[in-house]
């Protein structure tokens, strides 16, 4: 385990060089983009995200912000459980060359397999942890897809300096949720005394 | 009416920024438990700064608010609906003040109310108390863990459960299990034994009113309620499923009587940010705040 840096976008290089339980600080760009915008993404496949999502950093999350006289604060922005992306992110890291996704609670094997084949890291957030997270933002650059999607939903290009990440899948099909799982699978059979 | 508007603003903020110190000082006891270094102490160390963060800024200590359940006491005969009404006021005006998230959709159109109010919402729950005044416990619960939550029917073959309390404690073990780190770990657990399907889940959820420490006065539930908590940190999944001792934070049972045919077992997950909050309103300057709940102290049986 190590602790690192990491500027975003980023690419390929940087992200092979990770591994499950390095802790990676982040500083650059980061975009949110939840369940709305993910399906989005795979069914209209829109051009003008090209550019912003090459080699970027994708953040599972919904937060809350707060319209200012200029532009907008984040009030809390803790990660939301990325299962739900599973049918979508190996398309989007694919398609559009997504080298970074923050979320938590892990991912499944497809996205696992796209990590290791086209070079992207999953990054795990801590859940819950909204304020403190929120802090770490420095700037909101900008929202794309606010009317149509609605805040928690649209895709908020954040600025963020330090973010606390810990790697969870890397780009060399290790995945600490499937060593995890299969662990804490024998400790319940040994609980329920069926080994 | 106004008072009442007052309040239950001011309920619902405490509720959403101010974690109950029962629930801080169990994940203060995980974070001194895990090794120094590890994922897992990282991770409690955010949370545990989170929880100052949150409390001292008066920010949601997490952006997804929830589902807003308030568990609400009157005197008998004393009308409900301005109490419904004062209710959903305050609702919007936590909303506009930031303290909850834009968080009900229609799940037809797709649209999201904007305000927190929808069908169905907020949650309200009255039952009568004995005492003058109006008494509410407010709970907040995302959606993360309540996707984790879940419901067996027993006898359950593949999981090897019978109709008894084994086979209860191998159904919820085996839902802590299957929640890993997505329910936003170490969680709490609610259960409920018997009863039918929306009445176990309703009170399993319930229980996520008691304080930590609380131990079921009914000897067998409170047994179970430490050998759940028990076994889960022998599980090894840890903060945000990472790994590590600390999984669960406290386990709750009760028990409904079931039909002859349905032996049910309802289990509520709640993430470590169990945000409830309680408030008595015996008059217009006589409001006292709480973070200990009223409704939870009848769930000793």
């Amino acid at each position: 385990m190590a602790r690192r840096e990491m500027r975003t976008p980023t690419d390929e290089a940087t992200v092979r060089a990770l591994r499950v339980g390095d802790e990676v600080a982040v500083t650059g760009t980061i975009i949110t983009a939840r369940d709305t915008a993910h399906k989005y993404m795979v069914d209209m496949r829109p051009a003008f995200l090209r550019p912003i999502l090459q080699g970027a950093a994708i953040y599972h999350c919904g937060p809350i912000m707060r319209k200012e006289r200029k532009g907008w604060s984040v009030v809390a922005a803790g990660p939301t459980t990325s299962a739900r992306e599973e049918p979508y992110q190996a398309d989007v890291i694919q398609r559009y060359r997504v080298r970074v996704v923050i979320g938590k609670g892990g991912m499944g094997p497809k996205t696992l397999d796209a990590c290791r084949r086209h070079g992207a890291v999953y990054l795990h957030a801590v859940g819950g942890a909204a304020v403190t997270l929120a802090g770490y933002v420095k700037k909101v650059t900008d929202v794309l897809k606010l009317e149509e999607f609605g805040a928690p939903e649209a895709f908020w290009i954040l600025e963020v300096e330090g973010f606390p990440t810990v790697v969870t899948m890397d780009a060399h099909g290790g995945s600490l949720h499937a060593e995890v799982e299969a662990r804490s699978h024998m400790a319940l059979d040994r609980l329920l005394g069926r080994s | 009416m106004k008072h009442l508007v007052e309040a239950f603003t001011e309920l619902i903020r405490r509720a959403s920024t101010d974690l109950p110190r029962d629930v801080c000082e169990r994940i203060r006891r995980g974070y001194e438990e895990e090794k120094p270094g590890s994922n897992a102490r990282a991770a409690l160390e955010i949370i545990l700064r989170n929880i100052e963060d949150a409390r001292s800024t008066s920010a949601p200590i997490c952006q997804d608010t929830g589902t807003n359940t308030w568990y609400v006491g009157v005197p008998e005969r004393t009308p409900t609906e301005p109490i419904r009404k004062a209710i959903a006021r305050a609702t919007v005006a936590a909303t506009k003040r930031c303290y909850l998230r834009p968080n009900t959709m229609d799940p037809v159109t797709g649209v999201n109310s904007g305000d927190n109010l929808g069908i169905g919402h907020p949650v309200i729950h009255f039952r009568t108390r004995n005492r003058p005044g109006i008494q509410a416990d407010l709970l907040l619960k995302g959606g993360g863990c309540e996707n984790v939550s879940a419901q067996y029917s027993l006898p359950d073959e593949r999981l090897g459960a019978g109709r008894n309390l084994a086979g209860v404690r191998a159904v919820v073990l085996h839902a802590i299990h299957r929640a890993q780190g997505r329910g936003c770990a170490p969680g709490i657990v609610g259960i409920a034994i018997g009863g039918d399907r929306a009445q176990g889940l309703a009170a399993a959820k319930e229980q996520l009113l008691r304080l930590m420490p609380d131990v079921n006065t009914d000897h067998v539930l409170g047994e179970m309620e430490n050998d759940v908590v028990a076994a889960a940190n022998r599980l090894g999944i840890g903060p945000m499923g990472f790994g590590g001792r600390t999984t669960l934070l406290g386990a709750k049972a009760t028990r409904l009587h079931r039909l002859p045919a349905s032996f049910f077992v309802s289990v509520a997950y709640m993430c470590w940010a169990c945000r409830r909050a309680s408030v008595t309103i015996a008059g217009k300057r006589n409001i006292r705040f709480s973070q200990i709940a009223e409704s939870a102290r009848r769930y000793h049986r």
